[in-house]
């Protein structure tokens, strides 16, 4: 809390408070504020640089326009005064520049010892969040005014986790750790994008940053670790299917995204790329734990290995069961009706696109 | 040459304005072409077949424009998008930008600024534009192939696990590599060997201080990337461990790789066009460039500081914060020297004689959109804010406006500067002046507003974007358009001066380099006698003469009146 803080303090003065200006977003930490700060720096600079030559040029272009009667002047090609101050300032300006952006930096680089971590798996096209307790979540749930680290790593490609709020950035890297971290002083719900290309979906791998009011974050993590527990295996397994990243690539209404739809899946013949097989619950759980070990035919082999329990893939599966016309035997009552609704607009089982 | 020599009477009448027999007309038909050694010749392919990447290129742009009219799919798929974007990427870098100027305006004048008949190596020359085809052939094979998706950067493991065509591409930038690395050489030895009398180093024009500065980055950096390419080719053909963790490698060591070489390359791109800035300004004002070692020496002052800077484009990749800190602060010393030409380059016009020729119009447009390209560098330079702003749409403004609103422009200038030289005639001024403006502004509409896109959150290479960014996207697509419209019409009026064009004389805007103390269109061997340098940059012994409709020596025109 030195010159972080330092810099937040004067940037709180000059910006006020934590609204939005012309060019930035919201503020949502004291180091989006330092941050601010050394953007409106260099901002002055480099709009008064761009309006003395932009001006020098228009000015003398109207001055020194050729017309009848107006000759070029003799004036000298060389004065090593003006080379020298036309240099000297601004190599003292840009160490200046230099200088806040790597004092605020460091403030980022040294990550405190008591932070709350947060493990975090950037993935083709989700992220996860996952908490001390173990839960794993898709949005990334904060508590206010208190530090948190993240940790991140990738699965498969690069991604990069991007909360503009923050101004913050961490690529998250396959084979290796890196980390940052924040220290979030605005409740809500932001923005939080993959700013790393990483394929079809990687517009789609937007999120949210929930920052919790005091107190409220333990709530939320307990309520939310033991969603499993709480509820129904098919609203549990609805839940992890949002959660784990599941729909990003397989819809429950019959269109075939970059997976197959979990719709009308189970209890109906699949075709592979090696032959036919049914979707039954032996053939989901190993889908999930060898995502691309049979691959059905018409699709790529993208999807990503994940950690994720027999617990959770029980609930997965009681869910397919809910979005199938063909197992009707293990709906529970409350998902009943939904199903047989969605049954009726589609009576026919096309559980695969054409070849 | 008994022909040439009639129509020759050289140092006893006027300057000899036009020839019958030139470089264009000396010999004929295709193969004559297709196998010519003449460094003209070699410099005009270059710029038919670049331009026609630049159309390739500018086509897929707008595809991509029209794509993000709306914040879902517009007319395309998000894969196509993706093969769109990396295309646009690849054909603009590898086939237009890299290549440009050198293998364009470069291999035209370099020699004849010189006073020399040709380039050094004549044969390497004619290999480098081959290579030229060979790696473009590679590129376009990979469209056939369905494209590739991986963006121009190629990065790791991406492009060794994605199912597309990489393989062609990035062996087609292999041998892009090669036909840089040739030219290089070719300008490195042209210029130390092939001065003419009384050309020392500091009377030589600027443009070729750019070419020089270019060709050591050239020669240098491009070795690196032709090795990181093979290495991905031999990473995704047979597994070897390098930069995928899959197989045992590091993604962060591609990005070092990739970056030693392209962020360099970046220089290689605007280098040689502000040669071309510092030969326009100076004409068209009449004046002697001002602080010309300055200009001289920050060229090579960039060429060696573009080397040291190339992990500013990985701070959030997770490498050191020592090298994250030490690379920030090499990025600020290499604004320096880009900054004492901008300010040379303004001073030149103080107390001038100011023409807005076209070409002066765009350099004008250069000195305005630089200043924003330069200057947005800083925010990515300082730590703090980069790590807000990279990979958005701020730094798709910033790279545009350094390299179109840079390069572009200055190449632009350029082909509209020494059109005459080439071709032999004179296009429609007025039309090239609105062209310019519409570009200008076109240019303008289409990308400032990214800038904004980019500080308020919005990544790039985004196929869907939140709806809160649908203005920015909406205006920059109807800039796209009227950027395209303008390009058509300067294309349209370049191309009717060919066949209606005025014939131009040898000197029209009054050049002191020496491609202009020989007819237009030059003869095969370029002088007819050899010609002695002067300064470069005095014109005050030339005087216009309408009667010709350019510029000769005041002492001719005494003794014609």
């Amino acid at each position: 809390m030195n010159s972080d803080s330092m810099l937040g303090l004067l940037a709180t003065q000059l910006l006020g408070q934590s609204g939005p200006t012309f060019w930035m977003p919201p503020v949502g930490s004291r180091w989006a504020q330092s941050v601010d700060w050394i953007f409106y720096y260099i901002y002055y600079i480099a709009v008064f640089f761009f309006l003395l030559i932009v001006g020098l040029m228009v000015l003398f272009v109207i001055r020194y326009r050729r017309r009848p009667g107006h000759e070029a002047q003799p004036s000298p090609s060389h004065n090593t005064p003006l080379e020298a101050l036309w240099s000297g300032i601004p190599i003292i300006l840009v160490v200046t520049m230099f200088w806040f952006g790597f004092r605020s930096f460091m403030d980022r680089a040294v990550i405190p010892l008591n932070a709350y971590e947060i493990q975090v798996v950037g993935q083709k096209w989700s992220w996860q969040f996952q908490y001390p307790t173990g839960y794993v979540d898709s949005s990334l749930h904060v508590p206010v005014d208190r530090m948190v680290q993240l940790t991140l790593t990738s699965n498969d490609v690069i991604h990069s986790l991007f909360i503009p709020v923050l101004r913050m950035k961490q690529d998250a890297v396959p084979g290796r750790y890196t980390k940052t971290w924040f220290r979030a002083e605005l409740t809500g719900e932001f923005p939080l994008l993959c700013a790393e290309y990483c394929g079809t979906g990687h517009s789609d791998m937007l999120t949210t940053m929930v920052v919790h009011p005091p107190g409220e974050f333990e709530q939320w993590l307990e309520r939310a670790s033991n969603f499993l527990e709480t509820m129904s295996p098919v609203e549990g397994g609805q839940r992890v299917y949002q959660l784990r990243g599941c729909k990003q690539c397989h819809s429950i209404d019959g269109t075939a995204g970059i997976g197959p739809t979990f719709k009308n899946l189970f209890g109906h013949p699949v075709q592979l790329v090696s032959g036919q097989t049914m979707a039954d619950e032996n053939y989901i759980r190993q889908s999930i734990l060898e995502p691309n070990a049979h691959l059905v035919a018409g699709f790529d082999p993208v999807m990503p290995r994940i950690q994720i329990s027999d617990q959770e893939i029980g609930a997965i599966i009681a869910y397919i069961k809910s979005l199938s016309d063909a197992a009707p035997a293990t709906q529970p009552a409350g998902q009943a009706d939904t199903a047989a609704a969605a049954g009726e607009q589609s009576p026919a089982p096309a559980t695969q696109p054409a070849p | 040459m008994g022909e040439r020599s009639q129509i020759l009477p050289h140092e006893h009448g006027p300057q000899v304005q036009r020839l019958e027999d030139n470089y264009l007309t000396h010999t004929r038909g295709l193969s004559s072409w297709l196998f010519t050694l003449d460094h003209k010749r070699i410099g005009v392919l270059y710029m038919v077949s670049v331009l026609a990447s630049f159309l390739l290129g500018g086509v897929l742009a707008l595809l991509i424009r029209t794509e993000l009219l709306t914040p879902r799919q517009t007319i395309m798929s998000a894969d196509m998008y993706n093969v769109m974007f990396t295309l646009h990427g690849a054909v603009m870098i590898f086939l237009f930008i890299i290549p440009g100027i050198p293998g364009s305006l470069g291999n035209f004048v370099l020699p004849m600024m010189l006073g020399a008949k040709d380039v050094a190596f004549p044969r390497l020359n004619l290999a480098s534009y081959y290579m030229w085809v060979a790696g473009a052939i590679f590129v376009l094979a990979s469209i056939i192939g369905g494209g590739v998706d991986t963006g121009w950067t190629f990065y790791t493991p991406y492009s060794t696990t994605t199912n597309t065509a990489v393989i062609p591409v990035v062996f087609g930038a292999f041998l892009l590599g090669f036909s840089s690395i040739f030219t290089g050489i070719n300008f490195i030895v042209s210029i130390h060997k092939l001065r003419a009398p009384g050309m020392n180093w500091f009377r030589m024009p600027l443009m070729l201080w750019g070419l020089y500065a270019t060709a050591i980055i050239q020669v240098l950096a491009t070795p690196v990337l032709g090795i990181t390419l093979l290495l991905l080719i031999a990473e995704r053909a047979l597994h070897v461990g390098i930069f995928t963790p899959a197989y045992g490698g590091d993604p962060v060591l591609y990005q070092h790789f990739f970056w030693f070489y392209s962020h360099p390359a970046v220089y290689i791109m605007i280098v040689p066009a502000m040669g071309i800035i510092s030969e326009v300004i100076p004409v068209f004002s009449r004046k002697h460039i001002f602080g010309y070692k300055a200009i001289a020496y920050s060229s090579i002052a960039i060429a060696v500081i573009s080397f040291l800077v190339w992990g500013h484009h990985m701070f959030v990749s997770g490498q050191s914060p020592m090298a994250n800190a030490i690379f920030s602060f090499m990025t600020f010393a290499v604004a320096i020297p880009s900054a004492v030409k901008v300010f040379n380059w303004t001073a030149t016009m103080y107390k001038g004689s100011i023409s807005l020729a076209t070409p002066m119009c765009y350099a004008l447009g250069f000195l305005f959109l630089f200043a924003i390209g330069g200057l947005t560098g800083l925010f990515l330079g300082a730590l703090a804010t980069d790590i807000h702003l990279t990979d958005t749409y701020f730094v798709v403004a910033h790279f545009h406006y350094v390299m179109f609103g840079g390069t572009v422009m200055a190449f632009i200038a350029g082909i509209h500067y020494w059109w005459p030289k080439i071709t032999g005639r004179m296009y429609n001024d007025r039309l090239g002046q609105l062209g310019a403006l519409l570009v200008f502004i076109g240019f303008n509409a289409t990308f400032f507003v990214q800038f904004l896109a980019g500080t308020k959150g919005m990544p790039r290479r985004y196929f869907n974007y939140p709806s809160e960014y649908t203005f920015h996207n909406v205006f920059s697509t109807l800039g796209s358009y009227m950027l395209g419209a303008a390009f058509l019409l300067v294309a349209a009026y370049l191309l009717y001066s060919l066949v209606r064009g005025k014939p131009a004389p040898a000197n029209p805007w009054g050049g002191a380099s020496l491609e202009w103390k020989t007819p237009s269109p030059p003869p095969p061997e370029n002088f007819d006698h050899e010609p002695v340098a002067g300064d470069p940059y005095d014109y005050t012994y030339q005087e216009y003469d309408p009667a010709v409709g350019g510029y000769v020596d005041k002492d001719q025109v005494k003794r014609v009146s």
